[in-house]
């Protein structure tokens, strides 16, 4: 971009145009907030500054949501989830790409192609797979769906990685006698903490978020996501909805604090996320 | 939304690194080292097996549950029977299936046409701010993608209602007469949660078009104004050209978001009011786990699962062709 094309004309336009994207995307985070601080048990209006505001709203949600409660289960299953995805995949990727396998290009062909499957097509047999398994109503009918379903953008993430390490490395480390374990040990992961970090965020709030999976496994909504634990908050509190604009902002309040907190990582990896390759 | 960008990904895959592939035929270069890793390549099999176990088991078998279920009728607990295509004939004659799958297109134009559109025009005004203002505001568009869907649809029924904001808006404009609620009028329910589909995509959008737009190399606008190109024609001939992965990312993403859309619409309308915004995510929930019609919820499942391999596919092809 020349500085000389940038009329000042062009620059106020600009700036026009982004001041309303952003007023068009806080404007339901702001009606929510508006809504959450006028009476309780009043039938509240869309937008206005309540006077006097009842910022007390808000320790009653808190009660009432059991927020803590439903950041505790929320944690668990991103514990659950991550670690053992990321470890699956990671190993996947590395025998597919680095150890090149026989058969390597068509396992991966499979996984890649489980990336074009929405997660509803496959709801109705893994509740019942999970029913036969004993698992409904526990979190690992949450969690292995989960480890599974986001394998094959693991394996294609950790894939894009290993492609681009240079191979020399690999046979360096093979001629010093290092085996494949001790290779990706010593020699692979160091260089894939960035690759391995970024789809650490990904997947930590796809669980979090994750709404279908966690309806269907878990009838208690308090030992689902937050997600789930959001529906259902709202099945109960719908027609009080200052209480429940007050509970739905608190239990996105930890989302938002800390993607304000992480922003610069949060955009790189869902701008890579899209993009990768 | 989630998945779709897992979808995206998948698209670009084959554009991502071809020729450093796996089953690259054995060139010059690793012939020398062949022999000593032969045998290693056989553990890597250790390295790929537990993913490819747990994948195999909750991805592969379910999806040939569904299949298998889709010609069936089974309420989920006695026998099941064999009724043959007969739930794919529901799918395509059955006018509440039928109207599901429509919806779901109609969904494109919000998810897919406004997000890009808007995308386009507000990357291409925004691409000469550097400011630490501008970095800022462009950061909280993302704010859509973080928060949890069925947040954005509690915010968003809030806003449609009756008594809010929308309706206030209009009121105070001068447009009394168009507030209605929104979410309960036939012919508006539908756009209305569409809007939400725009509401975000339409950050990702932008961010994704802004990258590519920055990667285009700034002479070739120069050579644009010398051939006496105004601003529409440097447009279509050097920044829309020049965005085409991104655009191929966008359309990937927001195609798939628009098919597959679950929770906003759960949370907003549960595919109501009668059937207006009724999509095949709710529908194969409901089927489901409702109405315990497992035969009819797969047959909608693999169409679904059809459907966006349709669209996907292609895309994949046009992306791998032009780049």
């Amino acid at each position: 971009m020349s500085n000389v094309r940038t009329s000042r004309s062009e620059a106020w336009t600009g700036r026009l145009i982004l001041v309303v994207m952003v007023a068009f995307t806080l404007l339901p985070f702001v009606s929510m907030l508006s809504a959450a601080l006028q009476e309780a048990g009043s039938n509240p209006t869309g937008l206005s500054v309540p006077s006097p505001a009842h910022p007390e709203n808000f320790a009653t949600a808190f009660t009432m949501a059991r927020v803590p409660t439903l950041m505790g289960s929320s944690a668990l299953l991103v514990l659950m989830v991550v670690p053992a995805a990321l470890a699956l995949a990671t190993a996947a990727a590395y025998g597919i790409s680095v150890l090149r396998v026989p058969g390597g290009r068509l396992v991966f062909l499979v996984f890649l192609m489980g990336l074009t499957i929405p997660f509803e097509g496959l709801i109705t047999p893994l509740y019942y797979l999970m029913r036969d398994a004993g698992l409904l109503n526990t979190r690992p009918a949450i969690a292995l769906p989960l480890i599974a379903l986001y394998m094959p953008f693991g394996v294609f993430w950790m894939r894009a990685h290993f492609s681009g390490v240079p191979k020399e490395l690999n046979e360096a480390a093979s001629i010093d006698g290092a085996g494949p374990w001790r290779a990706l040990r010593h020699v692979h992961l160091p260089l894939a903490k960035p690759a391995l970090s970024t789809l650490a965020v990904l997947y930590s709030l796809w669980t979090w978020n994750q709404f279908l999976v966690a309806l269907v496994m878990m009838d208690d909504p308090l030992r689902r996501t937050v997600a789930g634990a959001l529906g259902a908050f709202q099945g109960q509190y719908g027609t009080d909805i200052v209480l429940l604009s007050a509970g739905a902002l608190l239990i996105m309040l930890p989302t938002i604090v800390v993607f304000a907190v992480f922003q610069k990582q949060f955009v790189a990896a869902l701008l890579q996320g899209s993009v990768k390759g | 939304m989630s998945h779709a960008r897992q979808v995206a990904a998948g698209a670009l895959a084959p554009a991502a690194g071809p020729g450093r592939d796996v089953g690259l035929p054995g060139g010059g270069r690793r012939r020398g080292i062949r022999g000593r890793f032969r045998g290693r390549s056989w553990v890597g099999w250790l390295f790929v097996a537990p993913a490819l176990i747990v994948y195999a088991a909750l991805v592969l078998r379910p999806l040939t549950m569904s299949i298998q279920y889709s010609f069936y009728d089974w309420n989920g607990i006695g026998a099941a029977t064999w009724v043959g295509l007969d739930n794919y004939a529901e799918v395509f004659q059955d006018p509440s299936r039928l109207r599901a799958l429509g919806n779901s297109f109609r969904l494109i134009f919000f998810y897919s046409f406004l997000s890009i559109a808007i995308g386009l025009v507000a990357a291409t005004l925004t691409r000469s701010l550097a400011s630490r203002w501008a970095r800022a505001a462009q950061t909280a568009l993302f704010l859509p993608q973080v928060v949890p869907l069925v947040g954005a649809g509690i915010a968003w029924t809030w806003l449609y209602a009756s008594d809010g904001a929308i309706n206030q808006i209009l009121t105070a404009v001068g447009l009394e007469s168009w507030t209605r609620p929104w979410l309960a009028d036939f012919d508006l329910a539908l756009p209305a949660v569409g809007v939400v589909g725009t509401w975000v995509l339409v950050g990702l959008c932008t961010m994704l078009l802004s990258t590519g737009m920055a990667k285009i190399d700034p002479a070739l606008y120069d050579a644009a104004r010398v051939d006496g190109a105004g601003p529409v024609q440097e447009f279509f001939a050097v920044t829309l050209p020049g965005v085409r992965a991104e655009l191929a990312v966008c359309l990937t993403v927001t195609l798939i978001a628009a098919l597959a859309s679950f929770d906003v619409i759960y949370t907003m309308t549960l595919g109501g009011p009668g059937g207006a915004t009724m999509v095949p995510g709710v529908d194969i929930y409901q089927l489901a786990f409702n109405q315990s019609r497992v035969g009819a919820a797969s047959a909608m499942a693999v169409v679904l699962m059809a459907l966006v391999l349709a669209v996907v596919v292609p895309l994949q092809y046009l992306v791998r062709e032009r780049s």
